[in-house]
């Protein structure tokens, strides 16, 4: 290892050092306060130290990682999410009893191992990575000692997030059979050189693809979500949701490219399915839900499953290089939205309860006015109305599909947006209903989750008018990848 | 320029309105008028400036154009022609009106209402200006937003499952025109190597027959439910009658003219072949929806709702005409857009002040009400037989040459569609009938008759509406060279 090794890692040596100096701090001083800035000065730390590496990209750094400007976008988004999530928890946790220090201590680990993720075309980084973040998860998710339904929630996670970290290990293992080798470009290597082994490869990806549907909760591999969106506290559900996703979804691509892993018609039919599957029955079973983190859960099953179309698209050779940029741009528009709507939730809960059910939005524009207003921003995002960044996310999407002629998955793209205003816009409607006398006494609005919100709202907003600073950044992002 | 100053101008008037509500919600309701008045001041000078040389010539009467998003060649593109500039007067007149007509009706949030409604023709606006298709989606979707918030806020009883079907009729059928704008610009890249959504770059494009079809399908739909055409139309009763009065004078006299001006803009010169294979079905349910709407329309017993199915009877006209694709028959469709727009507008407002009186829509508990208030009898029954057709008044002039227009295509179809004259013969009378003759109810005598703000409007329309039908040179002169200019881009 060199100098320049280091520089391409500094992102990453920022964080780790500033865990471990985070848990020294901890050692000595309790303070809720302190320990949350430290945390989000940690990894605003290792944000801004993604500029300086820049100069070092692409760049492997021993098999296991490959630092380059695709992962730098990654790392950056994670980050990003992780220091919302950060800010939210502050809100979330005052008041409450305990020291939530250790809180804190796991959510930077968690951020550490997603950003491990993305920066490697390896399976045992990778794999190193994955259980770093579901590991830090379990806790978090369970975080709150009140009431079983967090509990719940972590043991649900755990148990089959557990089953699914298995199907994954079992799929590299046939790989691995297959090939003699982790890395991921191996596997196309294999199938042109041993045509006898083509079985071990089909099933092993399908495996490894199983477990990965599970960690961005595709159906049929969904069922946990509601579930644990429900219980985690209102912060950590949003850090699921974009976090562990975005990181998965980093991964997927690596894979898809590098190892052309899509090059066989049963993979590329069942992940149609699931695409199809994720964005109609998403759709459908948020139209039934009163909860809005149930809601957002299944909003987000469907929002993957959107995302789906990108990742299936790498499959038109001649438009990888589009697939790619609409998935980028698709996830980061993703983030933004989701980010604002937990962080909404958190606002509006008590020290008691999570903002959870609709009821707790009921006149909404009358009493916080802005609250209100940049939810509705967030809102018509995720539904993909115009001069939000969720239309041109979608107009991606549906460029991609049209370039690639894949009709069926934009069909149900369609029919999967149609169904999703619906409950998008009963949410906005609750919102609008006429004042009531029975006013929740409300806690007073914090400000540092208040400034957050407004500016994710303004994210959402800005990059819907002028789309083009993201779209560069994207390609800066797509033509450095190394690897 | 000045299309962009027009849209800036709603923009920021809605905010000021919003804002200044805080302080004196009255004063939100001059704000608004003054932004339009100022923004119909501005549209005034650059129709004065454009005055054509030669009655022929085609004339730009402003554009705007700006790169946006170069990665997909798209622009921001404003351009206004004699279609544009007509579709943009209406605007700002009904907007006035809606202002005015809603002046004492909300109370409720007044500055937010206002924002609404700037907001919602400053998206119309840019529906009528923008020439490239991907900004044109943008407004054509900004516009719903403010329009459900209208509903959904300041509605009647039901409103929450009006504002609704509304939204989504409108958005699922834009999600298919958005498919097909995406489509054509990809199917132009493939055939020249340039990504643009500039309008007039894809006109023209070379398209196999089958995709071509299907492209026309996307935008036809979308204009469709717009329109509002059978078998598209059944949101129109629903959002009509659930909407406040400023939100169906909006809805009738400006959102549906957006369908019309969408199919003879986009349909006809993107697709020509596509859309002439497809004339025989479109002039069929223009015929079917204007005698449907017709007969639906006479079955009514709610005020709103009577007048909510006229306008799709009166829209099949315009669906007629635009797809007969004759030059008479096109601007009689562009004439009856107006005179529609006038029409309504008034029968809206007509059905909002009696609510505000009597409480109730329902005809059933009105009757003799000319009694109690002349002035109203009066005026309704102007605005009724200017909505049957009477010769003299602009809605003859846009049906006549409709009918003109569409007999040299098809005869049949043009003669059941003359059917409707008759029926809006029935259904507005009988409408007369029941409201203002027949007994006095009793209960009514304290009625209030119209005051100077709404007598002034009213007789403003009222004035609007002769002048079309008496004189419609100038509107036709504007939108002639206009119209034939689309009718000759898919020419070979």
């Amino acid at each position: 290892m060199n100098s320049a090794d280091f520089l391409a890692m500094l992102p990453h040596l920022v964080l780790g050092v500033a865990i471990v100096l985070l848990m020294l701090v901890i050692a000595f001083i309790r303070n809720h306060a302190l320990t949350a800035t430290l945390t989000a000065l940690s990894m605003l730390a290792s944000l801004l130290a993604i500029g300086p590496s820049l100069e070092a990209l692409p760049r492997q750094v021993t098999p296991l990682y490959i630092f380059d400007a695709f992962g730098a976008y990654f790392t950056g988004l994670i980050l990003i999410a992780g220091i919302c999530t950060v800010v939210f928890s502050y809100r979330y946790l005052q008041g409450r009893r305990g020291d939530p220090d250790e809180y804190y201590l796991l959510l930077a680990i968690a951020t550490f191992g997603a950003i491990t993720m993305v920066e490697t075309t390896h399976f045992a980084a990778f794999l190193l990575g994955l259980e770093i973040l579901s590991i830090s998860l379990y806790v978090l998710i369970a975080y709150p000692e009140e009431g079983h339904v967090p509990l719940e929630a972590g043991v649900k996670y755990l148990v089959l997030s557990g089953v699914a970290s298995t199907t994954i290990l079992f799929g590299l293992a046939l790989l691995y059979n297959a090939t003699g080798s982790m890395a991921f470009q191996a596997a196309e290597r294999a199938l042109t050189d041993q045509p006898n082994y083509e079985v071990y490869v089909v099933a092993g990806n399908m495996l490894v693809f199983g477990g990965l549907a599970f960690k961005l909760s595709l159906v049929p591999f969904h069922m946990w979500t509601p579930d644990v969106y429900q219980g985690a506290p209102a912060p950590i559900s949003g850090f699921i949701a974009t976090v562990s996703k975005g990181a998965v979804v980093a991964l997927v691509y690596r894979y898809l490219i590098g190892g052309d892993g899509l090059d066989n018609d049963a993979l590329v039919t069942a992940l149609s399915a699931i695409a199809i599957a994720s964005m109609v029955i998403g759709n459908l079973l948020a139209l039934m839900q009163r909860d809005f983190k149930r809601i957002l859960a299944y909003s987000s099953i469907a929002h993957l499953g959107y995302l789906m179309i990108a990742l299936l698209a790498i499959n038109a050779l001649a438009t990888l290089d589009f697939a790619v940029e609409a998935g980028l741009i698709y996830l980061a528009a993703y983030f933004a939205m989701t980010l604002a709507a937990f962080g909404i939730v958190t606002l509006l809960s008590s020290s008691e309860q999570d903002a959870g059910d609709l009821e707790y939005y009921e006149g909404l524009f009358w009493r916080q006015p802005w609250v209100a207003g940049v939810l509705t921003i967030t809102l018509l995002s995720l539904a993909g109305i115009p001069m939000t960044v969720g239309f041109i996310a979608k107009f991606y999407l549906f460029g991609a599909g049209i370039e690639g002629s894949m009709y069926t998955l934009l069909w149900a793209l369609i029919v999967g947006s149609a169904i999703g205003i619906f409950y998008y816009l009963r949410v906005i409607f609750i919102m609008t209903h006429r004042p009531e006398s029975t006013l929740r006494n409300e806690r007073p609005v914090a400000r540092g989750a208040f400034a957050v919100i407004c500016l994710l709202g303004l994210t959402v907003l800005a990059f819907g008018v002028y789309p083009t600073p993201l779209i560069v950044l994207v390609g800066m992002a797509i033509s450095g990848m190394g690897g | 320029m000045i299309t962009a100053w027009l849209i800036l101008i709603l923009l920021v008037g809605g905010l000021l309105a919003a804002l200044i509500a805080r302080w004196q919600p009255g004063a939100s309701r001059w704000v608004s008028l003054l932004s339009l008045l100022l923004a119909g001041y501005g549209l005034l000078e650059v129709w004065l400036a454009g005055q054509p040389a030669t009655p022929s010539e085609q004339i730009i009467y402003a554009s705007l154009s700006a790169e946006w998003i170069p990665r997909f060649g798209i622009q921001v593109l404003l351009v206004m022609d004699g279609l544009s500039l007509l579709m943009v007067a209406l605007t700002l007149f009904l907007g006035v009106v809606a202002v005015l007509s809603s002046w004492t009706e909300i109370e409720h949030r007044a500055g937010f209402f206002q924002l609404n409604l700037l907001w919602i023709l400053a998206g119309v606006v840019g529906v009528f200006t923008a020439m490239d298709l991907f900004l044109f989606f943008l407004f054509w979707e900004v516009m719903l937003v403010p329009m459900y918030f209208l509903i959904a806020i300041w509605g009647h009883e039901d409103r929450a499952y009006a504002a609704m079907k509304f939204f989504l009729f409108t958005q699922i059928s834009s999600l298919l025109m958005l498919f097909a704008i995406i489509g054509l610009a990809f199917a132009h890249y493939a055939s020249t190597g340039t990504l643009t959504f500039n309008y007039f770059d894809l006109l023209g494009t070379q398209l196999t027959p089958e995709l071509a079809t299907y492209l026309m399908l996307g935008f036809f739909i979308a204009f469709m439910v717009k329109l509002p055409g059978v078998p598209f139309h059944t949101w129109l009763p629903d959002a009509h009658t659930q909407a406040p009065t400023a939100g169906s004078v909006i809805l009738a006299g400006i959102l549906l003219k957006t369908g019309a001006y969408g199919l003879i803009r986009f349909v006809l010169p993107l697709f020509p072949d596509a859309a002439l294979r497809f004339r025989w079905p479109a002039m069929l349910l223009g015929a079917v929806s204007i005698v449907y709407g017709g007969y639906m329309a006479f079955a009514q017993t709610d005020f709103k709702r009577l007048v909510a199915y006229s306008s799709v009877s009166h829209m099949g006209f315009v669906l007629l005409g635009v797809f007969a694709w004759t030059q008479v028959a096109v601007q009689g469709a562009v004439m009856q857009m107006i005179a529609h727009g006038f029409s309504t507008a008034a029968l809206f407002m007509m059905a909002g002040a009696l609510q505000q009186r009597l409480h109730t829509r329902e005809m059933a508990r009105m009757g003799g009400l000319w009694m109690h208030a002349p002035r109203m009898g009066a005026i309704a029954l102007f605005f009724i037989v200017a909505s049957l057709g009477m010769p003299g008044l602009g809605n003859f002039v846009g049906e006549f040459m409709v009918l003109l227009g569409a007999f040299e295509v098809d005869v049949p179809l043009t003669v059941a569609a003359a059917l409707g004259l008759v029926v809006a013969a029935v259904y507005g009378l009988s409408l007369m009938q029941r409201t203002f003759q027949g007994p006095p109810n009793p209960e009514l005598a304290g009625m209030r008759d119209f005051g100077a703000r709404e007598t002034g409007i009213m007789l403003l329309m009222a004035a609007g509406l002769i002048w079309l039908g008496v004189y419609p040179q100038p509107v036709l002169e504007v939108s002639g060279p206009v119209v034939e200019m689309l009718r000759g881009a898919g020419a070979p």
